[in-house]
């Protein structure tokens, strides 16, 4: 019998022009909360991906119980016993509790009917199990976003798994809904049942794990138990590198100021609310906070995307009024939204006409004929300043990198020589390589007098590239941070202020 | 330098499997040409280009709903609505049955005018619906579908409308140089769309659409303009369409044109035209409603009865789009 309850050996993943996994290990002991961490894009995600059988692993072993197995899709991961909790729920809204648990594995009368008797009986045992005491009817659009990863779990455990993924449990929870859940995974600790945690909070993870593997870049760097490590050893060998060299050399001087935004309240309840703030000629704004603080929304409101119930935006003197996109784009405004595939990119079209699609109106002859000569100039004066690697400016999008894909959407944005870029995680999905370039091209819109506003999630970028940090928490602006004084620790504590 | 595309048996393996019905269906025509020896006659051919002329000029409106990942289902009973004013607006003044006896003959150009306007305005309801009512393409035009051949029932009374004035009927039967002006007008309307497709801003708005229309949206295109834009000028061709069948069967009825949406969107398909959206080319559209066609003029040479041939055409719309389908779920 071998110590470990589950092994993953030398696991390899391959995406087009990304390496997401390189031979990366895995060895979960059982009855133990094994934390998984890894900055962003270090491929912890992937890694449990390829557990769960949403993605196919390249190459590798899976070995469960000392068995090496195979795992091709997520209802086979649930019939081995590995459950999955999502960083991004994915609940029946419109059904009830009990329904979401056994969906797709109903108890049944004579192999014929439900038997919704015994489902609601079984149920309520489950929710007593992760202390939840919770009418099994009722319907899951009720319950908290923590209510239903409790039901989430419960879910797991009626599986039956033995192994239990948490991606990011704790991102949009407050400190009681934490204290919640640790005490159901200590509950389920006792049981025997293994825990892989993925989360980007040490503390959290220090006092709750009992073995952490560290990943960086895709590749395995080792597993320690949790007593042996402090806060700064797990962020040392997860960078693993100088910080120094992260970011490029700034010389951008800000001016006088461009843009304001006063007393800004969504038209959505659950919104930003009465939030204001400066943006400079030539500065860099970084907007820091917590996943669900609501950043995105506020920017994208700003841009005509989102409803605006009150407030005000004043933009070179002039208070200024945007209904939708366009208003924003004609006043020199530019967003490069979150998702890069929900609203960025069309993937099925060309590198030309991702580029061209929002300055159309400069390539026109006789008012209606597009000037087929000038977009491929600006597509191929785009391609050389931006270092975007691609075969010709017919490919399509979608076969290049995730970093030359956001390369290909700020160049559309440049084509429009807009005056202030609001850009919302720029470097999500990206290798770091590709990162820099992109700092880099940050960077230089600043010096030529660009005003940047920058979203991020990752506080060494947010920390690295920003003249000033303004900090949301639940949809208000929980404090500003100079440059000079900005660190990890006060962002995030500005960060965590109102929860 | 210009990288030569290299022909090998991966290129040919690709190009088959992304052109597998038009190729299937080529090799059904040489076989029936090749066992009946009146079909590669200059008569079936003027046939089949005369057939294809109109179902094109539907097709091609059909294909913009298609590219913005939309659909058309009222295109068949525009088509029928299309005849039937044309038709009655331009009867015989001696026929006995005519529905309005005392109207003057007004100059085709003007009647065209008429029609095309009448069913643009359903066109733009169509899209006015489905921009700002957000109700799905299909349901917004099914629901047009049947209150469109309402219309034209109460409009024809339900009678079928002859007695066509020969000036009329003369646009079918012509022809200059022993080209057909079926022909010819397919011809212009091709030449036209392909231009709004590829050299104008509302071409290069409709194929964003179609790729990602929120991130269209965020570009700064008006997706719902756009939207509304492509209803109703594919209302227009639906018009252009029935005025020409009605001219080309010398009469029409309200069961003018029923069905014709399907057989657009089965050439579309064909042709290349992605139901995903985003994809889609004026050259696809003419080969795939050409392949349909040959389809249709083969069977009928083979002397299958016209109840199965409705059973095949059937089967191929399903397996085109199923095919069409399969290249993108092949690249996930």
């Amino acid at each position: 019998m071998s110590d470990f309850l589950l092994e993953m050996n030398g696991i390899c993943k391959s995406f087009p022009g990304v390496k997401a996994l390189d031979h990366a290990t895995l060895r979960v002991r059982p009855g133990t909360v094994h934390a998984l961490v890894g900055e962003n894009g270090a491929g912890k995600s992937t890694l449990m991906k390829c557990l769960f059988g949403i993605y196919s692993k390249d190459e590798g072993e899976i070995i469960i119980d000392g068995k090496p197995t195979q795992i091709v899709n997520p209802f086979d991961a649930l019939t081995k016993g590995i459950a999955m909790v999502h960083q991004e729920l994915q609940p029946i809204m419109e059904r009830s509790i009990a329904e979401n648990i056994y969906c797709g594995r109903f108890p049944m009368k004579y192999h014929l009917f439900i038997d919704h008797k015994k489902m609601y009986e079984d149920t309520e045992r489950l929710l007593k199990e992760v202390k939840m005491n919770f009418d099994p009817q009722v319907k899951l659009s009720t319950l908290s976003v923590s209510q239903m990863q409790s039901v989430e779990i419960a879910k797991a455990v009626s599986a039956d798994a033995r192994i239990i993924i948490m991606d990011e449990p704790t991102s949009s929870l407050t400190q009681n809904e934490v204290d919640n859940l640790f005490e159901i995974i200590n509950l389920l600790r006792k049981k025997g049942i293994s825990i892989i945690y993925i989360s980007h909070k040490m503390d959290e993870i220090l006092s709750i794990s009992d073995d952490v593997t560290i990943m960086r870049d895709g590749q395995y760097i080792g597993t320690w138990e949790a007593k042996e490590l402090t806060i700064d050893m797990i962020v040392t060998k997860m960078v693993g590198r100088e910080l120094k060299n992260l970011f490029p050399p700034k010389s951008n001087v800000p001016g006088e100021v461009i843009f304001e935004v006063q007393e800004l309240t969504s038209i959505t309840e659950k919104s930003f609310k009465n939030v204001s703030f400066q943006l400079r000629k030539g500065e860099i704004l970084g907007i820091g906070g917590l996943v669900g603080a609501q950043r995105s929304e506020l920017v994208e409101a700003i841009f005509g995307i989102r409803g605006i119930k009150t407030g005000t935006i004043t933009y070179k003197g002039k208070q200024i009024k945007i209904r939708r996109p366009h208003d924003a784009i004609s006043q020199g405004i530019a967003l490069l939204t979150e998702d890069r595939r929900a609203t960025g990119i069309f993937g099925v079209l060309s590198i030309a006409e991702n580029v061209s699609i929002a300055s159309l109106d400069q390539y026109v002859d006789f008012h209606f004929i597009l000037n087929n000569r000038k977009i491929e100039k600006l597509v191929q004066d785009n391609v050389k300043k931006l270092h975007i690697k691609t075969p010709s400016s017919k490919t399509k999008i979608q076969s290049l990198s995730g970093g030359n894909q956001q390369k290909v959407i700020i160049s559309r944005w440049l084509a429009n020589d807009p005056d202030i870029l609001i850009l919302d995680e720029p470097t999500r999905g990206i290798d770091v390589g590709a990162k820099y370039e992109i700092y880099t091209i940050i960077a230089e819109l600043a010096k030529q007098g660009k005003s940047i506003v920058m979203i991020s999630s990752e506080l060494p970028e947010l920390i690295g590239m920003s003249d000033r940090i303004i900090v949301m928490c639940a949809g208000k602006i929980s404090g500003e941070v100079e440059k000079e004084e900005a660190t990890q620790e006060n962002i995030m504590s500005l960060a965590t202020k109102f929860a | 330098m210009e990288q030569v595309a290299k022909i090998n048996k991966k290129s040919v393996a690709q190009f088959a499997q992304n052109n597998a019905i038009t190729i299937i269906m080529v090799l059904i025509a040489l076989f029936v040409g090749i066992s009946e020896p009146n079909f590669f006659s200059f008569g079936n051919f003027k046939n089949l280009s005369v057939n294809t002329a109109v179902r094109f000029v539907i097709a091609l409106g059909v294909s913009g709903a298609l590219i913005t990942k939309g659909t058309d289902l009222s295109a068949g009973r525009l088509v029928g609505l299309g005849a039937c004013i044309a038709a009655t607006l331009l009867q015989r003044s001696d026929f006995s049955t005519k529905l309005f006896p005392n109207l003057p003959d007004l100059s085709i150009l003007l009647v065209v005018v008429i029609t095309m306007t009448i069913c643009g305005l359903f066109g733009f309801a169509n899209g006015a619906v489905i921009s700002f009512l957000k109700v799905p393409p299909f349901i917004a035009t099914l629901g047009m579908q049947t209150l469109v051949y309402g219309i034209c029932l109460v409009y024809t009374g339900a009678k079928p409308i002859g007695g066509l004035r020969s000036d009329y009927t003369k646009i079918a039967i012509g022809s200059i140089f022993g080209i057909p002006y079926l022909l010819i007008i397919a011809v212009v309307c091709g030449i036209l769309m392909w231009f709004l497709y590829n050299k104008t801003k509302h071409g290069k708005y409709m194929y964003a659409i179609g790729g990602n229309e929120n991130a269209a949206e965020v570009a700064g295109v008006n997706t719902s303009k756009v939207k509304i834009r492509i209803y109703t000028l594919a209302a227009m061709l639906y018009a252009l369409g029935g005025i020409l069948l009605a001219a080309k069967a010398g009469g029409t009825s309200v069961n003018m044109g029923a069905g014709y949406e399907l057989e657009a969107i089965a050439a579309c398909t064909i042709g290349g035209v992605s139901t995903n959206g985003g994809v889609g080319r004026v050259s696809g559209i003419l080969i795939g409603v050409l392949v349909f066609e040959l389809l249709k003029i083969s069977l009928q040479f083979l002397g299958v009865e016209t109840s199965y041939t409705y059973i095949v055409q059937g089967l191929v719309i399903i397996i085109a789009v199923a095919l069409d389908l399969r290249k993108y779920l092949a690249k996930k």
